[in-house]
């Protein structure tokens, strides 16, 4: 049984309390979208393309308007005929001045540009009516050529916008010192050089998409309920894309059933509900379908990466040059073109800055546009220099440890300032996070067991694997999010106390699943003194929360965290005047804690925080300057910069000789994320990172054939790992803080699937390396494995016997 | 076509379209939103309730092929004295963090614990392949369900 804690009265930092979140969504009581039905609702059915390239030649909607029930078809004629939007869904990040743009319409009116793209909408009064008169519109379509993968995209002859004359949207670089880095190269004593396939992935959150969009014809306000991680986001572009004035309009984020990025986009779903509830008088909900998810919700990944890398005799790395051509899907949402490049800063990983290039172009295909999923970039980029090391090591026939710990950036060298002026790592102490490894880890072991089971046919074949990783987190300092087209780079906090001493927490930040609302009672509870089971935590709602960003970028405990301290210690501050004003004190005397002030040195002279609370809205009890009401504090936190959390994991993976099948065997994970709130939480936060790493490396792929249809489009061919899939995780810990903010914590929500992968995929190598194996392409399957040990053997970027041709 | 179910104790009539889902069954018509659809190809397991004790995806069963039968829902679970010993334990090993997947995780985990009392780590994992979560990695919930098994045995 898991040792846990009781809450007691000022439980606060670093307790591993259980979650009040819990109660309700072990019971079912917690609300979803779909679980939320309103009288007079209509169910929305979207039409969608089953064609990836197509002119919709005419829609006939006769069949379907015939069946009782169906109140209506909409099509995208029809939304320009009635200036439904004013806007196109947004792009908010244009990564570069002269980047593509094509209109992205919530029914595209004229192309379907991949198979998903709405062409229409049919409201119906009932659920399965709904789905009963989607199939009765009739589509006609004219096919066009389609850029079905990102190598017909690079090649750039069939173009999936033909308009713009190319599939290249921008190229983006960071390339200050060209000359120098070529001179690196042409100095190095050895050169490593590899592509690396990063394939798509879907994000696939248990809970599918959904929204209900909620009118008051004559109250003029509407309500927009949606399965989203940034519901004030959210706000702003129903306002910016519907027309209807921000102040009118409410967006709740009921109980959210997973995110991992996919809910942060601005969705053609959500803008049609509300527009089309506004417009009728009549609420309009949609529920999406796992089926459907493929071409209705964005997918991450989507790279093939150029790496090259210098070193010196002794493996130190002294140049890196990479290339990344990035699969956008068919249109920028809100903010595909970014994401490739979120890593950008990370391609050198936690070792010295070598000399330093990066170029990344980004490529329009016929699939469905690729966004942020967990990581959003990082993933990609620890992924690229954690291979690359073990390809250096390989070169030059050192242990990769070995090369790794030429290279870490020393302990004593934090703030650490990179080729780059946005990348300045706050803390780190790289070393120490592998001997932790190493400790926990019993590699010698291993090793001994590797070998002789390698000389032994009856025996499986080991593979030991590691990754030295870092990450961006803490999204993100001034300037930052903005440019991502966000409206600030901050978070809000807001701390309300209540007359009897109580308090309620508000929270710009939109979880579904991380615990934050435990997390924030708990930093809340250690500002205040008020006990951890008086403190509420509310968010997802615009109406009561002031402004908010959202959950994303892992910032939900190291920027909400410290608006929320921030906040409540404003509060004890003015607390503290009436309470010296009751105990006829200094109030520079006053201390708090235990639901209580007291006056330092004497005890006894207390007056609880419920007197305090309820005298603060009393003006006959208020001294001098003190305005009724004044135990309240809202805190738009900036944090300075980004925070770099990191780690070292460890795998070891078995292939079965016969089946070539592999399983991850054993999993070691030391993670720093700086100082740690709530460790029980920080620990699931990276199982399910890992979990969803260990399935980018061995089971997942999105899959399109050559006519960019979808292959993997229900959880039956795409490997979602379950139970079995899976296995223990040894967890360790080190603890650099932060200083970029008073809690120290640098956040660890996308952590896991930053370091999971390379780790997976070293190992896979190295259980095969005696074979001459140096490099598998993720996903790492029993076919490609099968075809190693009995075909015709694999090498760097192989994809021999790969089902479908392997696509990225 | 007209159906007689009990839903946790309750004897529900309702006349239903004869493709009606069970789980739409449960969520539209008896307002039992507990029970959650993950997936349309019976591969998550979100949707598992008990039907006569045993666990069943409530997506792949029609509301009228549950007529006369006795169906236990997340909603039935807790008693007057409290969580039932299964979500007490998911509480305890933090083996939730969205919750969309426990509803039907933890009916699984009531009806494999029932069917194999002594059941071991892999057992449990084994047991518990048909229903996919997106955010725990499974370990605090295999932890959840070998503290009740460990009870048991």
């Amino acid at each position: 049984m898991t040792v846990t804690e009781e809450p007691t009265a000022t439980d606060g930092i670093g307790s591993r309390l259980l979650r009040r979140e819990d109660a309700k969504l072990l019971t079912g009581e917690a609300k979803y979208v779909d679980d939320i039905q309103v009288p007079g609702q209509l169910w929305m059915g979207m039409v969608r393309s089953m064609m990836a390239h197509a002119r919709v030649v005419s829609i006939n909607a006769s069949g379907a308007l015939e069946m009782p029930g169906v109140h209506s078809v909409i099509t995208g004629a029809d939304i320009q005929e009635w200036g439904l939007f004013v806007g196109a869904l947004p792009c908010a990040w244009p990564v570069t001045e002269d980047m593509a743009n094509p209109p992205h319409w919530p029914i595209t009116p004229d192309v379907a540009r991949h198979v998903g793209d709405i062409v229409a909408v049919v409201l119906a009064d009932s659920r399965y009516g709904a789905v009963d008169a989607v199939e009765q519109v009739v589509v006609e379509y004219e096919p066009l050529p389609a850029v079905a993968n990102l190598d017909q995209a690079v090649a750039d002859e069939v173009h999936a916008h033909p308009d713009l004359g190319t599939n290249k949207a921008f190229t983006w670089a960071i390339d200050a010192d060209p000359d120098g880095v070529q001179a690196a190269f042409d100095a190095a004593a050895h050169t490593v050089s590899a592509r690396f396939v990063q394939q798509r992935l879907i994000p696939a959150a248990m809970e599918p998409r959904g929204v209900l969009a909620v009118p008051s014809p004559y109250g003029g306000d509407i309500t927009l309920h949606s399965a989203t991680q940034v519901p004030h986001i959210l706000k702003v572009m129903v306002a910016a894309t519907t027309g209807i004035p921000e102040q009118k309009i409410r967006v709740i984020a009921p109980a959210v059933g997973g995110g991992f990025g996919a809910k942060l986009n601005i969705n053609a779903d959500e803008m049609l509900a509300v527009a089309l509830a506004n417009r009728l008088g009549r609420p309009v909900r949609w529920t999406e379908t796992r089926s459907e998810a493929a071409g209705s919700t964005h997918q991450g990944r989507g790279q093939i990466q150029h790496v090259e890398l210098a070193a010196d005799e002794n493996g130190k790395l002294t140049a890196i040059r990479v290339k990344i051509d990035a699969d956008l899907g068919a249109y920028m949402m809100l903010i595909t073109p970014g994401t490739p490049l979120l890593g950008s800063f990370l391609y050198h990983g936690v070792y010295e800055s070598p000399k330093f290039s990066f170029t990344c172009d980004g490529w329009f295909t016929n699939c469905t546009p690729t966004d942020a999923y967990r990581g959003a970039g990082r993933p990609e980029a620890s992924y690229l220099i954690e291979r690359t090391v073990e390809l250096v090591a390989d070169e030059l026939g050192l242990d990769p440890l070995e090369v790794r710990r030429r290279n870490f950036i020393p302990a004593d060298a934090f703030p650490y300032a990179t080729h780059s002026e946005i990348a300045v790592y706050d803390s780190g102490n790289y070393p120490a996070a592998l001997d932790e490894l190493c400790r926990i880890m019993d590699v010698d072991a291993l090793r001994a067991e590797q070998a002789a089971n390698r000389d032994d046919p009856t025996k499986p074949l080991l593979g030991i694997g590691f990754s030295c990783w870092l990450e961006i987190a803490s999204f993100g300092p001034p300037g930052s999010l903005e440019g991502f087209g966000h409206l600030g780079s901050w978070e809000s906090g807001q701390v309300r106390i209540q007359p009897d001493g109580s308090a309620i927490v508000y929270t710009g930040a939109s979880p579904h699943g991380q615990g934050t609302v435990t997390t924030l009672a708990q930093i809340a509870a250690d500002e205040l003194g008020i006990g951890f089971d008086r403190i509420s935590v509310r968010h997802g709602d615009t109406a009561t929360v002031v402004q908010g960003i959202g959950t994303m970028g892992s910032r939900a405990t190291a920027v909400a965290g410290e608006s929320v301290k921030q906040a409540a210690a404003r509060v004890v501050e003015r607390a503290k005047v009436i309470a010296a004003h009751i105990l006829e004190a200094a109030a520079d005397d006053i201390e708090v804690g235990d639901d209580a002030f007291s006056v330092r040195g004497t005890p006894t002279r207390q007056v609880g925080w419920a007197e305090v609370a309820t005298k603060s809205f009393q003006n006959l009890e208020l001294p001098e300057g003190v305005e009724p009401g004044s135990l309240e504090a809202t805190v738009h936190n900036a944090p300075p910069n980004f925070s770099f959390p990191s780690g070292a994991y460890g795998c070891v993976v078995e292939i079965d000789r016969l089946t070539a099948d592999i399983r991850v065997r054993e999993m070691y994970l030391v993670d720093d994320c700086g100082n740690v709130i709530n460790p029980l939480l920080a620990e699931g936060q990276v199982h399910g990172g890992v979990a969803q790493g260990v399935a980018q490396a061995l089971y997942e792929k999105m899959e399109y054939n050559a006519d960019g249809q979808p292959l993997t489009a229900t959880l039956i061919d795409y490997l979602v790992p379950s139970a079995p899939d899976l296995p223990e995780y040894v967890s360790g810990r080190t603890v650099t803080p932060t200083p970029n903010n008073s809690l120290g914590a640098k956040g660890i929500g996308e952590s896991g699937s930053v370091g999971a992968p390379p780790a997976v995929v070293n190992a896979a190598v190295d259980a095969l390396s005696h074979l001459g194996v140096r490099h598998i392409d993720m996903p790492v399957t029993p076919r490609k494995i099968f075809s190693i040990l009995y075909g015709n053997g694999g090498d760097a970027g192989d994809t021999a016997g790969d089902e479908q041709g392997g696509r990225p | 076509m007209e159906l007689t179910t009990t839903v946790n104790g309750e004897t529900r009539r309702a006349d239903v379209e004869p493709r009606t889902l069970l789980v739409h069954f449960l969520r539209d018509h008896l307002g039992l939103t507990g029970t959650n659809v993950g997936c349309d190809t019976s591969s998550c397991g979100a949707c598992t309730v008990l039907i006569d004790g045993r666990s069943a995806k409530s997506c792949t069963v029609l509301a009228v092929q549950a007529e006369g039968a006795e169906i236990t829902t997340i909603e039935g679970l807790a008693g007057p004295d409290g969580l039932h010993p299964m979500q007490e334990a998911f509480h305890q090993c933090h083996a939730l963090q969205c919750g969309y997947c426990t509803p039907g995780m933890v009916m699984a985990a009531v009806s494999l614990v029932e069917e194999y009392p002594g059941a071991d780590e892999h057992q449990v994992r084994e047991g518990l392949e048909g229903n996919l979560c997106r955010c725990t990695g499974y370990t605090n919930i295999v932890k959840a369900v070998l503290s009740v098994t460990g009870e048991r045995a």
